[in-house]
């Protein structure tokens, strides 16, 4: 159990993932299922770019098309883009912050597999009678009149994986707040793990929201409740406010872990701390806290009345501000540092200004009578695009060559990760640049086809080339990976050899149980403050003691099994005699779970002192 | 090695939007044709110089940064600076001067574009002096009602230029939105509730597009959402009164004159009248309307929305709709033979109030 | 100070729920939890009031004429009460005194046993008396959701507080317990708060009309 250097048969390699509770493995089951989804999600990008490439095209039917979107959002932004941002959040906050571990270990296996569940649940649709049909934000009125179990899967698979999302949240607001080493104060904590916080706060107070909305939609459909049917007193508004409650909040819960991973690179690879560490602290909160004040801005159109639309109006455009601050202490990094050209670099820099196109528009969009021109046209998918590809899947690609080496020891290839770089970020402005002025020329969002003559037809075509550069670009990083991981080539603590923060102070990976000695904390930066002063390694702050560990625990995977029958029964309920039942079944597997999780104790286990002293010192997990 | 490729690719996007020119002037918010979209597009100018201001100062830190910050040997070690108050300061309070510039006449503009007054204003007669016409969003096709009038047509909106008309929005079925780019921005169309706006068209704009915009669904409302576009006839307040006055002098089906279009108008009164009215009153009830009105349907513009208006089109639309518009709710509800659907198309072709 | 630790009165610390660094965790995760469980209701209260009274025809009943107060202000104090009893069990459980710990948990979940059953005596009066369902309105959807989340909610803790204290009867208190049974409680709490809230705004509220 304390060694994991012995090798190991497939069926245990298996097992030991299946109950893992260590949350760098976890990192690795998040970074796998994520990168699965974010591909289906690609595909499905592909289809649309390619119906849309020339007019009247009939690469895929109407009703096909509508699926192909829904499913795109929904798997983008629930299955791809927020457990990717997870698995870099399991594999480096920990040690950010120099903790053993997360504060719930249990849980934070639990929140995988709900999610994991979840999704599966909802691309299972694609095999039992059609994919959702009614866009990823679902309005209640079509998602009502949609046919056949789409919509079912929709509504249960989010909330499953919700449910885990939930639980993430919590984790890392609890091992932020509890598990920080000794001298790591709040405001000595790097910008990825403040990032976090905020965003694990959002996720406390904006998921419920959702869960509430998708119940009644669940409600709806399966349960004969009359909450969005106007005809029995009914309001489909309620459905767009509880989606925009959480949907807004969302985009934040995206884009800040970015903004922190940023943050970090930006600043280890210009050589120098990060410009006004704390109003970039103070901006990231306002951002989170701004975030809840304006989720009617997408309702703009809706008809709220011109009160309702000039206070969110205003609202909105004061997230200019703090987002402006970030820009300018990115850059302000950057002047007079020691700028290296790294692929997480190059991935930083070209963010800059692509970001600031995404924010430009969303001032842009929150011009409420603007807008009412920009609302639901191509102007919106190139804004939101922008922000999401600019920001958050730039991060992404970032974090994955930048911490990759710190998750399995080994470097992803510098040449093919340019080369990926330049495809995936042509290919991204060649796309969504046009599609600004697509929207403007009157081209509505979510039209499977369109006719010619309307002078849409370049635009449209100069978009759907641009596609196939990031899928090729894509493509590449597939190779690196595989590439990298057979060469596996193993590297030190610091291959970067410019880390500023505690993560690079460990061994890559990190032993299982992390750091040997907790790190004392002097300071923001403090793997850089020890190696200004000529120091190789962290001062330890306590003896070399007992470490106590979690047990793992197959639990969590049977209470997200449970949720995934009962899923399926809650749906088929009113179509078989068989749904009731295994609705019950499902509950029944999951509750019963929780019940053994609940009386039977586990106190985990101790890594003996002796123990640790015999562990090999090249791993260099001397703290 | 190209380290400033995004800006360095400026000048093809530039290039590519100059080629594809505004877009057309009956569909583009580029070319506004009425005051509401002239206001919107004002803002919209006004904000994308502020922010073309703003892109411009990033870009030249950025581009700076790139050539002066590069790292030059592996020793060495910057300066570490913690912050600088005065810029800080510079960079937050610019920001808001400049969004202040920007959120006065939004807010201003948010509330002219929302004041529907003159349209609640009932005279003696009960009626409005404005213009207000009822927009019915229906499975993918349009409804028009005026009130004042008397009268309902269905996918052809027709307008009187150089003057407010007020509109109600309601859905019937789903949430539709209701958008006509050039004169101006969205509303939906709620299952819910009604929403009111007001547009205005411009009569030298509407000649030079000869009295015809495109309108569009804005809202995904199902497969066909992509077809459910309809088209807007501006015309001068004389010729508008005039078809008000054509369409108001048909009480009675109008009486089919060749003998194809008599057997056409018997087949259509057995099998279509159900769900199509070829009287133009509002005087049946919504849930009874479950088809456009046809009272004009010769003059029309395009047929389902999306088709050149020609014999063939019909017939193509009349033999299997759901080829044309998946998910529309006509398909199967007739069943009509070759034949048949000819003298259908005759009489239909017909139908026209005006010459 | 270890969970598995055999604890005396002497040993045992001013705040157990608090005492390892895992209780610290839980104490301040639940905490977190029932913020999220805040917006969860306030979601569900917004679309009552939303709701409210939305019927599609005029036969149908209205929360004037459905609500009686002297059932619900029984249920009221029923609910208030088991929020005391819960307060001097963890009064016991600092004191290190199981036996009248479990003694008031007790009488907690008989309590909380009281309020369900009434609860499911008032559905099935509406039900039965003015077809007022689940399915009658977007009204009746509203109500049985946010009431029923709320009794779901009771039932659930009266699971959890029951299998605390099965499980660790035979055995007495501990750090790895105590802080369970602290969890429980203040969860317990929190759904009396929420039944406050639903006593204003829906009933008191709702018989003003």
């Amino acid at each position: 159990m304390s060694t994991n250097a012995q090798k190991k048969g497939f069926g245990a390699v298996l097992w030991d993932y299946l109950t893992t509770v260590d949350h760098k493995k976890i990192a690795i089951l998040y970074l796998i299922a994520g990168g699965i989804f974010f591909i289906l999600g690609g595909l499905e990008a592909m289809i649309i770019r390619i119906q849309l490439a020339i007019p009247d095209n009939n690469f895929v039917s109407a009703g096909f098309y509508n699926e192909v979107l829904t499913m795109h959002g929904t798997t983008m932004i629930f299955l791809a883009a927020m457990p990717l941002l997870f698995a870099f959040m399991n594999a480096v906050v920990p040690l950010q912050i120099g903790a053993r571990d997360v504060a719930f270990p249990f849980l934070n296996s639990l929140g995988f597999w709900l999610f994991f569940f979840g999704g599966v649940f909802l691309n299972l649709s694609w095999f039992l009678g059609g994919a959702p049909d009614a866009g990823w934000t679902s309005y209640a009125s079509l998602s009502l009149a949609s046919e056949g179990h789409g919509i079912d899967f929709y509504s249960l698979g989010l909330q499953i994986s919700g449910f885990g999302t939930l639980i993430a949240g919590i984790n890392f607001l609890v091992t932020i707040i509890n598990m920080r080493a000794p001298g790591m104060t709040y405001m000595r904590m790097p910008l990825f793990t403040w990032t976090t916080f905020v965003a694990s706060a959002l996720i406390l107070f904006a998921f419920p929201a959702l869960t509430v909305g998708i119940f009644f939609l669940t409600f709806d459909r399966l349960f004969g409740s009359n909450f969005f049917d106007p005809t029995m007193g009914g309001n489909t508004v309620i459905w767009e406010h509880l989606f925009w409650i959480f949907g807004h909040p969302e985009v934040y819960i995206l884009i800040l872990p970015a903004f922190g991973i940023f943050s970090d690179i930006i600043s280890t690879f210009s050589r120098k701390r990060l410009f006004g560490y704390s109003s970039m602290v103070f901006a990231t909160v306002l951002i989170g806290f701004l975030g809840f004040m304006v989720w009617a801005h997408h309702m703009f159109t809706t008809g709220l009345g011109p009160i309702a639309n000039a206070i969110f109006a205003v609202a909105t455009m004061a997230i200019a501000v703090p987002t402006g601050i970030k820009i300018f202490n990115w850059l302000f990094t950057m002047w007079g540092g020691s700028i290296k050209f790294t692929t997480p670099m190059l991935y930083a820099v070209a963010f800059v200004p692509s970001f600031v196109m995404g924010g430009v528009t969303g001032v842009m969009l929150a011009a409420a009578p603007a807008d009412y021109q920009y609302h639901d046209s191509y102007f919106v998918v190139a804004h939101f695009h922008y922000v999401i590809i600019g920001g958050v899947v730039l991060s992404l690609l970032a974090a994955t060559h930048f911490y990759w080496p710190k998750m399995f020891g080994t470097m992803l290839n510098e040449f093919l990760g340019k080369i990926t770089f330049w495809l995936f970020l042509i290919g991204f402005h060649l796309t969504f640049f046009i599609q600004h002025f697509l929207g403007l020329m009157g081209m509505p969002r979510r039209i499977f086809t369109f006719l010619p003559n309307q002078g849409l037809e370049i635009g449209n075509l100069v978009s759907s080339i641009g596609a196939f550069f990031m899928a090729v670009a894509t493509i590449i990083l597939l190779i690196n990976i595989v590439i990298t991981s057979v060469k596996n080539v193993k590297v030190g603590n610091d291959p970067w050899g410019d880390g500023r923060t505690l993560e690079w102070a460990i061994a890559s990976p990190p032993p299982y149980y992390n750091f040997k000695q907790l790190p004392l904390v002097r300071g923001l930066d403090p793997y850089w403050i020890e190696k200004m002063e000529g120091k190789k390694e962290m001062t330890p702050a306590e003896p070399l003691g007992d470490i106590h560990m979690p047990n793992g625990s197959f639990i969590p995977f049977m209470i997200s099994l449970g949720l995934f029958i009962a899923a399926f029964g809650a749906m088929y309920r009113l179509d078989y005699g068989w749904g009731l039942p295994v609705l019950i079944i499902g509950l029944v597997i999951t509750f019963g779970s929780m019940f053994v999780r609940s009386i039977k104790d586990d106190h985990g286990y101790h890594i003996h002192k002796e123990e640790l002293m015999d562990d090999d010192d090249n791993k260099g997990v001397k703290a | 090695m190209k380290r400033l490729g995004k800006w360095g690719l400026l000048p093809l996007f530039a290039a590519i939007a100059l080629l594809s020119g505004c877009g057309e002037p009956f569909l583009s918010t580029l070319q506004p044709a009425g005051e509401v979209a002239q206001r919107q597009f004002d803002l919209m100018v006004l904000s994308t110089s502020i922010m073309v201001g703003v892109i411009v100062v990033v870009a030249i830190i950025f581009i700076i940064v790139m050539i002066r910050f590069r790292r030059k040997s592996e020793n060495e070690i910057p300066k570490q600076v913690e912050g600088s108050h005065t810029l800080e300061i510079i960079w937050t309070v610019i920001p808001i001067l400049l969004l202040l510039v920007l959120a006065v006449p939004t807010v201003s503009a948010t509330f002219q574009l929302a004041d529907v007054s003159p349209a609640e204003e009932k005279n003696d007669e009960g009626k409005t002096d404005a213009l207000v016409v009822n927009v019915r969003a229906n499975l993918y096709w349009w409804e028009f009602e005026y009130p004042n009038e008397e009268i309902l047509t269905s996918q052809d909106l027709v307008v009187p230029t150089d003057e407010k008309v007020y509109f109600n929005l309601i859905a019937s079925d789903v949430k539709h939105s209701f958008w006509i780019p050039a004169i101006g921005g969205k509303l939906d169309t709620n299952t819910d509730n009604v929403n009111k706006f007001w547009l205005e068209f411009d009569g030298e704009k509407a000649d030079e597009v000869g009295n015809i915009f495109y309108g569009k669904c804005a809202e995904l409302c199902g497969p066909s959402h992509a077809l459910m576009d309809f088209k807007v006839k501006a015309l001068p307040r004389a010729e508008f009164d005039q078809w008000v006055a054509s369409m108001q002098a048909v009480k009675e089906p109008v009486q089919a004159e060749t003998a194809e279009a008599q057997a056409g108008q018997e087949i259509f009164n057995n099998s279509c009248i159900g769900c199509h009215a070829v009287t133009p009153a509002n005087t049946t009830p919504e849930q009874a309307r479950m088809g456009p009105n046809l009272t004009d349907f010769g003059n029309r513009t395009l047929v389902a929305g999306i088709l050149e208006h020609n014999e063939g089109n019909i017939k193509t639309w009349l033999k299997d709709p759901e080829s044309i518009k998946p998910g529309n709710k006509m398909t199967g509800k007739y069943n009509l033979s070759d034949e048949e659907i000819d003298a259908v198309t005759e009489y239909l072709m017909g139908l026209k109030v005006q010459e | 100070m270890h969970a598995e630790e055999k604890m005396t009165h002497e040993t045992w610390p001013a705040s157990p729920e608090k005492a390892t660094l895992e209780a610290k965790n839980k104490f301040l995760g639940f905490w977190f939890f029932l913020g999220g469980e805040t917006v969860l209701f306030a979601s569900l209260f917004a679309t009552y009031l939303a709701l409210k009274d939305k019927v599609p025809t005029a036969d149908h009943v209205l929360a004037k004429d459905l609500f009686e107060m002297p059932l619900v202000f029984l249920m009221t104090m029923i609910l208030l009460t088991s929020s005391l009893t819960s307060v001097y069990a963890m009064y016991h459980m600092k004191n290190f005194n199981f036996k009248k710990m479990q003694l008031w948990l007790g009488i907690t979940v008989l309590l909380g046993l009281s309020f369900l059953g009434l609860e499911i005596y008032e559905f099935n009066h509406y039900v039965h008396e003015f077809h007022h369902t689940f399915s009658s309105s977007a009204f009746g959807s509203a109500f049985y959701t946010l009431v029923g989340f709320h009794g779901a909610h009771v039932a659930f803790g009266l699971c959890w507080i029951v299998s605390l204290m099965i499980r660790n009867a035979k055995r007495g208190l501990s750090l790895y317990n105590a802080p369970k049974f602290y969890t429980a409680s203040l969860y317990w709490h929190y759904i009396d708060v929420v039944w406050v809230f639903i006593f204003t705004v829906v009933y008191l509220m709702g018989m003003v009309g």
